[in-house]
C-alpha cells in the first residue's frame, strides 16, 4: 500500500511542470492566441532559473528569475502573432526552436554543475494545485476573466465596447509565458536540481496536447497532468521489467494521438475558443 | 504613423523584405553568440571560411543540401495544401529504418538494392506521414501536433531496433545495427561525403513536383484545398483524399532523405537523432523561403546548407552544443514571417 | 419643437475613388424615431460607423445637445449616449446573456451575477424580453436584437441607432420589435431607424431622411410621406413595383423532391419532409426567416449534404453523389458565400473560372492543364459578362463584390444548366449588379432551365418567381402561385402560421 502511495505521489510530482506549463497555455489560448512555443518557454525558464540559482545561492530568486525569463521570451510571438497578425502555429513553432536553441547555446556552461540549495517539490506541488484553483476563480468569477474569455470567443465584440483585444492578448501570452517558465524553473531548481540540455524532454508539447485533451478547463487540467505524470513514472519505474523501456517511454507521445484523436472523434474540438489561433483586425471581421 | 495594406506588393519589394529578415536573423543571431561569448563578426567570418571558402567546406554545404531539397520540396508542396507537416524528422527516421531493413535482411543484387531501398525508405515515410493525414482528413486534428509526437515515437522506434533485435553482431557495446553489404552503399564524390545520386534525385524530384503543382490537375486540386476548402467541397474536389495525397508525397520525400543518409553517410541504422540531425526543421524553413513552390526549394536548401554546415563549423571552433542550429531556425522563421507583414503593408508618417 | 438631441453638420467622408457622405446634416429630437433610408451603397452604413466612432469624417461636425462632440471610437460613443443595435449581433455566442451585458462594465468580482437586477430593471421598464441566464448561441435573432438594446440602455443611451433592424425578423418579430420602439420614443429616447423596406419606414418613423449617393435628397415628415414618394427620393426614377417576370411556359419536371429529411450540421432534423417539383422553366422561391432549413436543403440538392429520408431524381434519375457529377449532371449551385464558398480568393480569375471544368478538355488534356485553353476561356467569359478586372491572372481576391458574383455566374451558368440554384444571389450587391443577376436568372428560365431562388428579399422573390414554399422549421409550406401570395401572407408562413383556406 506505502508503495502505491510513494508511486502516485511521484506521478503527482512530475504531473506539476505539465500542470503549470498547461494552465499558461490554456491561459492565452482562452484569449485566443495559441502558443506552441511552450517547450521553449520552459527551456528558456529553466535556464534563467538554475543561473539565478547557482549564482545567487537563492533558490527563490531563481524560481523568480524563470518565471521573469518565460515571460519576456513569449514577447517576439506575441508581437509576430497579435500585432503583426502572422499565422500563429508557425510564429510559435519558431519560439519553440529558439528556445530550445538558446537555452542549448548559452546553458552549456552550466551543463553537469550541481545546484548547492535546491528546493523542495512538494511547495511546487501545491502550488500547481492553487493556481489550477486560481485560474478557475479568475476566469469565470471576476471581470478581468470574463474580458480575457471574451477576447478569446469575439475579439470584435470586446472591441466595440473599448476591451483593448491586443493589449489583453499580450498579457494572456505572457501570463502563458510565465507559467511555462514557473515550470521550468521547478525542474531545473527543484525536481532535477540541475541544469542538461533538452531537460524539458518534451513536456511543453504535452502541456500543449494537454489543454485540448481538457477542454481548456482548469480545474480537470489537474487530473489530466497527473495522469500523464502516472505514465512517465510508469516509464522511469518498470525499466526493467519484461516490457522494452523504450515503448514506454514512447508511450505519452502515443498517448497524446490517441488523446487528441479521441477529442476530436468525440466533440469534433467544439469546447476551442471561436476566436483561437485567428488574428484579430480591427475592421476586418 | 499609419500603415497601409498593398493587396499586390511587387516582387522587388517581396525579396526586399525576405532579404532584410535573413540579415536581421543573422544580427540577433550574433547577438546570442555574443552572449556565448564568441564576437559575432568573428563567429560569421569562421562560418564563411569553413563553408563557402573552402572546397571541403563546399562540399559539406552540399550534402547537408542534398536532404534538405528533398525534405523542403515535400514540405513547400505539403504547405501549398495547408498541411503543416512538422514531422518530417519522424519520416526521415523510418524512410531510412525501411531502407537499412532492405538492406540488411532482403538479399538483394547490386542493380536492384538501391532503387529497392529507395522505393522501401518512399513508400514507409509516406505511410508514416499517412498516420496524421488520415486524422486530419478523418477526425479533424490538427497535424502540427500529431507530426511531431510521430517524431518522437519514430526515435524511440529505432531505438528500439538498434538496441535490440537490429543491433549489430560485430560491434559490440554499441547500438547500431551491421553495416550495409555494398550494393547497398551510395557512391559518394570522391573525397567528401556528396552523395550525388540523392542530390541529382532531390533536384529532379523538386523540378517535378514544381511541374505537378503548377501544370496538372492534381496540382490544381492541392492549390485549391489548401486556398480554400470550402471551395473545393464546393466543386467536388475530395478534401480528405487529396490532403491524403499531399501527406505521401512529402512523408515520401522525407522517406527519402533518409535513405539517402543512410546509405551514404552511415552505411548502417543508429539513433536516429544522428541521422536526422534536425533536417526535417531546417526544412520547413527552407519551405517557408520557396513560397510553396518546390523548385525554388533547391535555392533556398542550399541558403539553409551554409548555416547547417556552417553551425558545424561552430561547433569544432567554439564547442557550441548542437542547438546552434535551432537558435538560427527559429530567429529564421520568425522574422520571415514578421516580414511577410511588412512585404504588405506600407508604413506612412502623418495622418 | 425641442433643441435636437443629435445635429450632424456637413458630415463628409472620402474613400478611395468614394466619396461615401457628402455633406450629409440631419438631426434627431428626444422622443423620435427618424428613419435613415438608403439602397445599398447610398452611405447609411459610412454615416452609421461615424456617429459610433469607428470612422472619423473628413469635414464636418456632430453636436450633442447643442454641444460639438468628438467621437473616436464606440465607447466614446457608449459613454456619450449613443447606443447602436448592430444589423448583426455583436455578441459572444457562448456566453450567457447576462455575462456578454457585464463585459466592459461589470464589477470586478461575480460581474454577471451582479448585474442581473439591472438587467431586469430595465427589461421590465421597456417591455424587453430577456432572460439573463440564457446562453446567446441558443437565441433566436430577435432576442439577440433584445440583447444588444439592453446593453445600449444599460449604458445610458440617449441616442439609439437600428442599424437594418428587421432584415432578420419576420414581419412578426418586427411588430414586436416596433412596440419596443414606441416604449423608448415615449421615454425620450431618440432612435435612428435604418431601413430600405418602405412599409416599415412608414409604419414607425416620425420624420425620414433619404440619402442616395451620400448625399441627403430629402427630409420629410412621416405624415407627408408615401411609398412611392419616398422610393423616387431613394432611387432617383420612378420604379415600377411590377413583376419582372412574364408568365412562363412550363416543360417536364426537372426537379422532383420527395419526403426529404437531412440533418443539420449540429444533429437535428433540418428537413421535415420536404416535397416538391420543380419544372423547366420555372423560377421557384424559397422564402423563410433564415435557419430554417434553406441551407441543408440547397446543400443536398448541391451534393455538399447527405440526405437521410426521402429522395430527389434529376431529370428522372437519382442525383449523384458529388457535386462535381451533380454539376455534370446540370445542377448549377450560386452558393450564399461568395467570397468563402464559390470562389478561391487566392487563385486567379481564369483559375476561377475554371474550378467546375479543370479536369476537361479544353482545359485539361490527360493529367495536364493547358494555360492557354485557361486564358481562352477567361478572355471569352470576362467579355460576355464584362467582369471588371485588370486581366486573366487577377487573383479574384482583388475584384469587387459585384464582379465576384459575375465569375461565379459565368462559370455556372457557362453550359446550360438543368437546375439553378441561386442563394441570397444578390446580397449586398449594387443596383447595376443585382439588376444583371436578376436578368442573367430569368435569361436561363427562358432557356429552359428550372431555378431555385433562395432569398430573404420578400421583393426580390415576389419579382421573380412563378411560384414561392416558404420553409419554416423544416417543413415546406406550398409552394403557391405568386398571384396568390401578398407579404403578408409570406409573413405569416415564415412565422409557421397558415394560409385560411
Amino acid at each position: 500500500m506505502e508503495e502505491v502511495w510513494a508511486a502516485l505521489l511521484r506521478s503527482v510530482i512530475f504531473g506539476t511542470p505539465i500542470l503549470i506549463a498547461a494552465l499558461g497555455n490554456l491561459l492565452n489560448e482562452r484569449a485566443g492566441v495559441v502558443n506552441l512555443g511552450v517547450e521553449g518557454m520552459m527551456a528558456v525558464g529553466a535556464l534563467a532559473a538554475f543561473a539565478t540559482a547557482q549564482t545567487t545561492g537563492s533558490g527563490g530568486l531563481g524560481v523568480l528569475a524563470g518565471v521573469l525569463a518565460g515571460g519576456l521570451f513569449t514577447l517576439p510571438h506575441a508581437f509576430v502573432a497579435i500585432s503583426l497578425r502572422a499565422n500563429q502555429f508557425v510564429s510559435g513553432l519558431a519560439l519553440a526552436m529558439l528556445g530550445l536553441g538558446l537555452a542549448g547555446l548559452l546553458g552549456k556552461r552550466f551543463e553537469g554543475q550541481p545546484l548547492l540549495a535546491p528546493l523542495p517539490e512538494m511547495p511546487f506541488v501545491y502550488l500547481g494545485f492553487g493556481l489550477a484553483v486560481a485560474l478557475w476563480a479568475f476566469l469565470y468569477l471576476t471581470h478581468a476573466g470574463l474580458v480575457l474569455r471574451s477576447v478569446g470567443e469575439n475579439p470584435a465584440a470586446a472591441d466595440l465596447l473599448g476591451i483593448p483585444v491586443y493589449r489583453v492578448r499580450y498579457w494572456a501570452v505572457a501570463a502563458g509565458g510565465m507559467f511555462a517558465g514557473l515550470a521550468g524553473a521547478f525542474l531545473a531548481v527543484s525536481y532535477r536540481s540541475s541544469w542538461t540540455e533538452g531537460m524539458t524532454n518534451q513536456l511543453g508539447w504535452i502541456a500543449i496536447a494537454l489543454t485540448i485533451f481538457v477542454a481548456w478547463e482548469p480545474l480537470r487540467a489537474v487530473l489530466g497532468a497527473y495522469f500523464f505524470g502516472l505514465l512517465y513514472y510508469l516509464g522511469f519505474a518498470l525499466q526493467d521489467s519484461a516490457i522494452p523501456s523504450v515503448f514506454l517511454q514512447a508511450l505519452p507521445y502515443a498517448l497524446v494521438i490517441v488523446v487528441l484523436a479521441l477529442v476530436a472523434w468525440r466533440r469534433r474540438q467544439g469546447a476551442a475558443p471561436e476566436a483561437l489561433g485567428l488574428p484579430y483586425e480591427r475592421g476586418r471581421r | 504613423m499609419r500603415l497601409e495594406y498593398l493587396p499586390s506588393p511587387s516582387p522587388w519589394r517581396q525579396a526586399a523584405a525576405v532579404a532584410l529578415a535573413i540579415l536581421a536573423a543573422l544580427g540577433v543571431a550574433g547577438l546570442v553568440f555574443w552572449a556565448y561569448g564568441v564576437p559575432p563578426l568573428t563567429a560569421y567570418a569562421t562560418l564563411l571560411r569553413g563553408t563557402l571558402a573552402d572546397p571541403n567546406g563546399w562540399a559539406e554545404v552540399l550534402r547537408r543540401a542534398i536532404p534538405l531539397i528533398l525534405v523542403g520540396a515535400g514540405l513547400s508542396l505539403a504547405f501549398r495544401a495547408q498541411f503543416y507537416n512538422i514531422g518530417a524528422e519522424g519520416q526521415i527516421a523510418i524512410g531510412a529504418t525501411a531502407a537499412a531493413g532492405v538492406a540488411l535482411f532482403w538479399p538483394i543484387e547490386a542493380p536492384w538494392m538501391l532503387p529497392t531501398m529507395f522505393l522501401a525508405g518512399f513508400l514507409a515515410g509516406a505511410a508514416y506521414a499517412l498516420v496524421a493525414a488520415l486524422l486530419r482528413a478523418g477526425l479533424g486534428v490538427n497535424e502540427i501536433l500529431t507530426t511531431l509526437m510521430l517524431n518522437y515515437i519514430a526515435y524511440y522506434l529505432v531505438q528500439y531496433l538498434v538496441q535490440g533485435p537490429w543491433r549489430g553482431r560485430s560491434l559490440f557495446g554499441f547500438a547500431f545495427t551491421d553495416p550495409f553489404p555494398p550494393q547497398a552503399v551510395l557512391p559518394t564524390l570522391p573525397g567528401t561525403l556528396v552523395h550525388w545520386p540523392t542530390l541529382v534525385l532531390g533536384v529532379l524530384l523538386a523540378l517535378l513536383l514544381q511541374f505537378l503543382l503548377s501544370r496538372t490537375t492534381l496540382g490544381f486540386r492541392l492549390r485549391v484545398v489548401g486556398a480554400n476548402p470550402q471551395a473545393a467541397r464546393y466543386v467536388g474536389i475530395p478534401v480528405g483524399p487529396t490532403l491524403l495525397v499531399a501527406a505521401l508525397i512529402t512523408g515520401g520525400l522525407a522517406g527519402l532523405a533518409g535513405v539517402g543518409e543512410v546509405a551514404s553517410i552511415h552505411k548502417k541504422l543508429l539513433d536516429s537523432s544522428n541521422i536526422t540531425l534536425g533536417y526535417g526543421f531546417s526544412a520547413i524553413i527552407v519551405a517557408y523561403l520557396a513560397r510553396g513552390q518546390p523548385a525554388w526549394a533547391i535555392l533556398t536548401a542550399f541558403l539553409m546548407a551554409v548555416l547547417f554546415a556552417g553551425g558545424d563549423v561552430l561547433k569544432v571552433a567554439f564547442q557550441m552544443p548542437f542547438r546552434v542550429m535551432d537558435v538560427f531556425s527559429g530567429l529564421f522563421l520568425l522574422f520571415l514571417i514578421a516580414s511577410d507583414f511588412f512585404a504588405q503593408h506600407r508604413v506612412r508618417w502623418g495622418r | 419643437m425641442a433643441e435636437p438631441l443629435l445635429r450632424l453638420q456637413n458630415i463628409t467622408k472620402r474613400f478611395p475613388g468614394v466619396v461615401a457622405n457628402d455633406g450629409v446634416s440631419l438631426e434627431v429630437y428626444p422622443g423620435e424615431v427618424l428613419a435613415l433610408l438608403g439602397e445599398n451603397g447610398a452611405g447609411k452604413s459610412t454615416l452609421v460607423s461615424i456617429l459610433y466612432g469607428l470612422y472619423r469624417p473628413d469635414a464636418g461636425q456632430i453636436l450633442l445637445e447643442g454641444r460639438p462632440v468628438h467621437i473616436g471610437s464606440p465607447l466614446e460613443a457608449l459613454r456619450l449616449g449613443i447606443g447602436l443595435v448592430p444589423q448583426h449581433p455583436m455578441l459572444v455566442g457562448r456566453h450567457t446573456v447576462a455575462e456578454n451585458l457585464a463585459l466592459g462594465i461589470g464589477s470586478p468580482l461575480w460581474p454577471a451575477r451582479r448585474i442581473v437586477p439591472l438587467i431586469e430593471r430595465i427589461a421590465q421598464g421597456y417591455g424587453l424580453e430577456v432572460n439573463p441566464m440564457a446562453r446567446i448561441a441558443d437565441l433566436s435573432p430577435g432576442e439577440k436584437q433584445r440583447v444588444e438594446i439592453v446593453r445600449a440602455l444599460l449604458r445610458g443611451a440617449k441616442v439609439l441607432i437600428l442599424d437594418e433592424p428587421t432584415s432578420v425578423l419576420t414581419p412578426q418579430e418586427a411588430q414586436a420589435l416596433f412596440r419596443v420602439m414606441r416604449e423608448l420614443r415615449q421615454a425620450g429616447k431618440s432612435l435612428i431607424f435604418i431601413s430600405h423596406k418602405l412599409e416599415e419606414v412608414l409604419a414607425i418613423a416620425d420624420r425620414a431622411t433619404v440619402l442616395r449617393r451620400g448625399r441627403v435628397v430629402g427630409s420629410l415628415a412621416a405624415s407627408e410621406a408615401s411609398r412611392e414618394k419616398l422610393a423616387l427620393l431613394m432611387v432617383g426614377r420612378n420604379v415600377s413595383f411590377e413583376r419582372k417576370r412574364k408568365p412562363a411556359e412550363l416543360g417536364e419536371v426537372v426537379l422532383q423532391v420527395e419526403g426529404l429529411e437531412a440533418r443539420s450540421n449540429r444533429g437535428p432534423l433540418a428537413l421535415r419532409g420536404v416535397s416538391f417539383a420543380l419544372r423547366a422553366g420555372e423560377v421557384l422561391g424559397l422564402a423563410g426567416v433564415a435557419g430554417n432549413g434553406q441551407s441543408e436543403l440547397v446543400e443536398v440538392l448541391a451534393g455538399l449534404r447527405r440526405l437521410e429520408g426521402g429522395r430527389v431524381l434529376l431529370a428522372g434519375q437519382p442525383l449523384g453523389p458529388n457535386p462535381a457529377q451533380l454539376f455534370a449532371q446540370g445542377v448549377a449551385h450560386i452558393p450564399e458565400d461568395r467570397i468563402q464558398m464559390g470562389t478561391v480568393p487566392s487563385l486567379s480569375v481564369a483559375e476561377n473560372l475554371a474550378l467546375r471544368t479543370f479536369h476537361r478538355p479544353p482545359l485539361a488534356r490527360g493529367w495536364l492543364t493547358q494555360p492557354a485553353a485557361y486564358r481562352a476561356l477567361a478572355q471569352e467569359r470576362i467579355r460576355a459578362l464584362d467582369i471588371a478586372t485588370p486581366g486573366p491572372a487577377t487573383p479574384t481576391r482583388l475584384l469587387s463584390g459585384g464582379n465576384i458574383q459575375k465569375v461565379i455566374l459565368a462559370r455556372e451558368l457557362a453550359g446550360s444548366p438543368r437546375l439553378v440554384l441561386a442563394v441570397h444571389p444578390t446580397y449586398g450587391l449594387d443596383v447595376g449588379a443585382t439588376e444583371l443577376v436578376h436578368q442573367v436568372l430569368l435569361q436561363k428560365a427562358q432557356q429552359g432551365a428550372a431555378v431555385l431562388l433562395v432569398s430573404e428579399d420578400l421583393e426580390e422573390l415576389l419579382a421573380l418567381c412563378d411560384r414561392i414554399g416558404v420553409l419554416y422549421q423544416g417543413s415546406l409550406k406550398g409552394p403557391f402561385a405568386v398571384e396568390e401570395l401578398s407579404r403578408e401572407q409570406l409573413g405569416l408562413l415564415m412565422t409557421g402560421g397558415n394560409l385560411a383556406a
